[in-house]
């Protein structure tokens, strides 16, 4: 059949090039894999040369793919399913590229193209190392090619083609009809979640982490294969630079969730946090012992392990997101695609070969027979370095529950409190952690004079407790809700993390007398030090304002109740359009909503007003609708800033009145006194009043005003007045109508019915419609601006460290040559 | 034996002790006749919401008390009451997983896991509805 109105040549073009990329990558292997092993310089060179030819084929073909789907996706192409699925007409400009992520064929690209950047900055920089270090990422790229290639090998699928048309992929009706696709108006559009600025530049940032692991990793496969071990020098800048950016890609999925994720916070240990947050953490521990290497000559052979297990735990996370395992555990993972042998083969092709050569030259590699002194650096930044490692296998045994259940067939299932499991745990480590960046900058490679430690260290450690126990008497971090054990540990947890910032900024002075240049360590330990502080005060101390204290009654269970879900805190409170709420120290209002036509967000404008006057601000959280395939919203939460703390806002739910209003008033008859009932309670008229002076701004000066005083108690024991009245001037009359908003309750005073005895005739509606109202949680975070900048200052350092290490090769090299 | 040796060992006993110590608080995924048979464990519930029943939700009421009615694969029902906002799209979901425990005639939920079409759309159940959506 001819289909009408297809654009099938940019499909063509995909197709071709994910094609070349494979094949180019598999040269490229191929290629500086022969030029590794060869020993003769001229036929080396020749290798080389075509190596370095198919690795320019290979970066065309990537950014060839990307500029294919980006047309396809600009040009509302939506013959193409991934267009289809993962894009539509009215998406922003901006957002355009975050299609690429929201799918897994477009984040696989990604990777490559920083395999692609990465790789370049090698073949300039890497020297002798160029052969095998680029063996090894061009492998990985033809296992990335592999992801994309979309073919069937003997019924398996291998990969999964971003350029496939939808017609050929799903089964409809419609697809019998040649001009099918003037029956496809529209996309199915971005996910929600991702229609937000973090989402443009966090994937990114964080498959650049993920991307250069892959250097200390091949260094150190270089290493094994050539059996040298001097790669251990240029490795470290590389190090420095993967945990710079692998942790600030982390910290920006904490900053988007807590931004822009109706979470309630930064982080969930969440196993898709997880899954990047322990490769991090054994690359700083490899980063460590590396460091300990080339300096004392100790800790050659972890320093091996840990930079292969740090690629092969990232290899592992992709499993972990892509696989669909997660599905039952997680918030967010990628849909199954059926790629699940392919993707434990991409963990097992890198991890194997490696530990296989590893264990192999286990006995070649250099080590020291003697061991560290206690008094000195290496011995402790090995001690940290394992603790880090060790952290991170807890976390990823925990988060990898549903593996196990999928290889045994079992049904385990996380803990009540998953969050706690973690947390119970992680704060030692950060015990442990903290003072051991606090005091091993005090220590000397080899060994330490005791009494120059002694002099040393004791200011920054009186400082330290002086300053922590000031936090603890002061600072009110009194979470007792997991008993007294963990809240004891919490402020020895704070205690460690002050003591690393205040050892670390005291050892600038004490130890570096100020230069700054060689300071890259203490820096980044600094700002470790506040990350962690940050975590300890704004966990431990982020209260619920919203807490509900309107006097609903099912939620009054004693929360020391054990084992009684009704006993959490009734986190969500409803406003009413315009009727301000007592929230704590507050009173909100829900003040008006409109609609952007640009960003299709809604936006909700909550007027805060300190009860004490002190302050008044407003807050704009929105929503956005979801798109085709739901029908609700997505929540992007408000803050607003202090220096100490965020007031963080999120609307949970939304009704609107957009019904027509057809109920009429009833009318009934009551005398002062006398009780009469509605659907949701009862009502009590007072009594009648004549130019009552508190409800003078609703009647002029020339009119006699009469006023009901009503009291409306609903069922759940709320109490609202109401006061609806009559106003004469002369022969004129006005109703003035009253309502009670949060029943959908309208009364009107109709007339008297008799003088004497002061019987009324009241009407009252109840509207069938709902008024306007809005659910929100609101919390406070003390203390979570000092985790931002933590990160920052940490990642400073971490630059610090690499141009530090940058320089001090080219001043080698120049020396050399 | 060497210093390195005994702090190795000695973290490494610690992590095994850690390990241990939290399958101690790992809980199960059970059907609903199952979680009834358990009642007051925390537990699991992979289940449905059945779309025949009501689901009570009045924000003007209590923004903080939801319930419905959850369906399991193997037709058993339960009535299930969450003290929480309702979650977005949660009639959509085509599978929830509850986290909770029975207590009398309910389930006591504490937290809901939706699993959404719309997160999830390269399922390709969901390409053919989303496409029949996009025709109509």
């Amino acid at each position: 059949m001819n289909y009408i109105g297809e654009h099938l040549l940019p499909g063509r073009i995909g197709h071709f090039f994910v094609l070349l990329f494979l094949v180019a990558s598999l040269v490229a292997t191929i290629a500086y894999f022969t030029a590794a092993k060869r020993q003769d310089l001229s036929e080396k060179q020749g290798w080389l040369r075509i190596a370095r030819i198919a690795f320019a084929i290979e970066t065309i073909s990537v950014l060839s793919l990307f500029a294919t789907l980006y047309y396809i996706i600009s040009h509302h192409l939506f013959e193409y399913k991934y267009a289809f699925t993962h894009s539509d007409k009215s998406l922003q400009v901006e957002y355009l590229l975050s299609c690429f992520w929201e799918g897994q064929e477009g984040s696989f690209m990604l990777w490559s193209f920083w395999h692609c950047v990465l790789g370049w900055v090698l073949v300039w920089r890497s020297k002798k190392w160029e052969p095998g270090v680029l063996t090894v990422i061009s492998f990985a790229q033809f296992c990335l090619a592999t992801m994309l290639v979309g073919l069937y090998f003997f019924n398996s699928k291998v990969g999964s083609n971003p350029f496939v048309l939808l017609r050929n992929e799903t089964a409809g009706p419609i697809f019998s009809q040649p001009n099918y696709l003037s029956f496809i108006k529209d996309g199915n559009g971005l996910n929600t979640l991702l229609q937000n600025y973090w989402m443009v530049i966090h994937p990114p940032i964080l498959f650049l982490g993920f991307a250069s692991t892959i250097v200390p990793f091949s260094y150190a496969f270089a290493g094994l294969m050539s059996k040298d071990h001097s790669w251990t020098k240029p490795s470290l800048p590389w190090a420095c630079f993967s945990a710079a950016v692998l942790g600030t890609g982390v910290m920006m999925g904490a900053a988007w969730a807590y931004e822009s994720l109706s979470f309630g916070g930064y982080w969930a240990w969440d196993p898709v946090e997880n899954a990047s947050l322990v490769p991090w953490l054994t690359l700083v521990a490899g980063l460590h012992t590396n460091l300990v290497y080339k300096n004392s000559g100790y800790s050659l052979r972890p320093t091996y392990f840990f930079y292969i297990i740090s690629f092969t735990l990232v290899l592992y996370s992709t499993f972990l997101t892509r696989s669909g395992i997660l599905g039952d555990t997680s918030v967010h993972a990628f849909t199954d695609l059926e790629m699940n042998t392919q993707l434990v083969l991409f963990v097992l092709v890198f991890f194997l070969p490696a530990m296989f050569l590893y264990i192999k030259n286990y006995k070649t590699i250099p080590s020291i027979v003697k061991e560290e002194n206690t008094y000195s650096r290496e011995f402790w930044i090995f001690i940290g370095s394992l603790v880090l490692f060790l952290a991170g296998i807890v976390i990823s045994a925990k988060t990898s529950v549903p593996v196990y259940n999928k290889i045994f067939g079992t049904h385990i299932a996380p803990p009540e409190d998953a969050e706690f499991a973690y947390n119970q745990i992680q704060v030692f480590v950060a015990v442990v952690i903290g003072i051991l960046t606090a005091i091993t900058q005090y220590f000397k490679y080899k060994d330490t004079p005791k009494a120059y430690f002694r002099k040393k260290i004791w200011i920054p450690t009186l400082a330290a407790i002086l300053i922590s126990v000031a936090v603890s008497v002061f600072g009110n971090v009194n979470y007792v809700k997991k008993g007294p054990g963990f809240l004891f540990a919490i402020h020895l947890a704070l205690f460690a993390a002050i003591y690393s910032v205040v050892a670390n900024a005291s050892y600038l002075w004490l130890g570096l007398k100020g230069k700054i240049k060689a300071a890259g360590a203490s820096v980044a330990h600094i700002g470790f030090g506040l990350v962690l502080v940050g975590i300890l005060i704004s966990s431990s101390k982020k209260t619920v304002l919203s807490w509900n204290t309107t006097g609903i009654t099912p939620l009054r269970a004693d929360p020391k109740a054990k084992g009684n879900a009704a006993g959490d805190p009734a986190e969500n409170i409803t406003l009413f359009k315009a009727l301000p709420t007592d929230m704590g120290r507050f009173m909100v209002t829900y003040a008006s909503d409109t609609i952007n036509e640009k960003d299709r967000k809604r936006y909700f404008e909550i007027d805060f007003k300190a009860k004490d006057g002190s302050e008044e601000f407003r807050l704009y959280p929105d929503v956005i609708k979801q798109n085709k395939g739901g029908e609700g919203f997505s929540a992007n939460p408000a803050a607003k800033h202090y220096w100490y703390k965020d007031i963080f806002v999120y609307i949970t739910s939304f009704q609107q009145n957009d019904h027509e209003d057809t109920t009429r008033f009833k009318s009934r008859e009551a005398k002062a006194g006398d009780t009469l009932f509605y659907s949701n309670g009862l009502m009590v008229l007072n009594k009648i009043m004549v130019n009552s002076p508190e409800l003078k701004s609703k009647y002029h000066d020339d009119e006699t005003a009469l006023f009901l005083d009503i009291t409306v108690i609903s069922k759940d024991g709320r109490r609202y007045p109401a006061n609806p009245g009559i106003a004469l001037k002369g022969q004129e009359l006005r109703m003035i109508t009253d309502t009670v908003q949060a029943q959908s309750l309208v009364f009107a005073f109709n007339r008297f019915l008799d003088e004497k005895t002061g019987k009324v005739e009241i009407g009252v509606k109840e509207s069938s419609a709902i008024t306007d109202l809005i659910t929100l949680k609101v919390y406070e975070f003390p203390m979570i601006n000092v985790l931002w900048l933590g990160v920052m200052i940490m990642v400073a350092g971490f630059i610090l460290s690499i141009i530090q290490r940058v320089n001090g090769l080219s001043a080698k090299l120049r020396k050399a040559s | 034996m060497k210093k390195t040796s005994i702090v190795i060992l000695v973290l490494i006993a610690a992590s095994i002790v850690v390990l241990i110590s939290y399958t101690g608080d790992l809980t199960t995924y059970e059907t609903i006749s199952s979680a009834k048979k358990k009642e007051g464990r925390f537990v699991n519930l992979i289940a449905k919401i059945d779309k025949q029943q009501p689901v009570e939700y009045d924000a003007v009421k209590n923004p903080n008390y939801l319930s419905f009615t959850a369906v399991d694969s193997l037709g058993n029902r339960i009535k299930v009451v969450y003290h929480n906002n309702k979650p977005t799209d949660m009639e959509k979901s085509e599978r929830i997983v509850l986290k909770g425990k029975v207590q009398g005639d309910h389930f006591e939920c504490k937290d809901i896991l939706l699993k959404c079409p719309s997160k999830y759309k390269d399922d390709p159940k969901a390409i053919k509805e989303q496409l029949q959506t996009s025709v109509n």
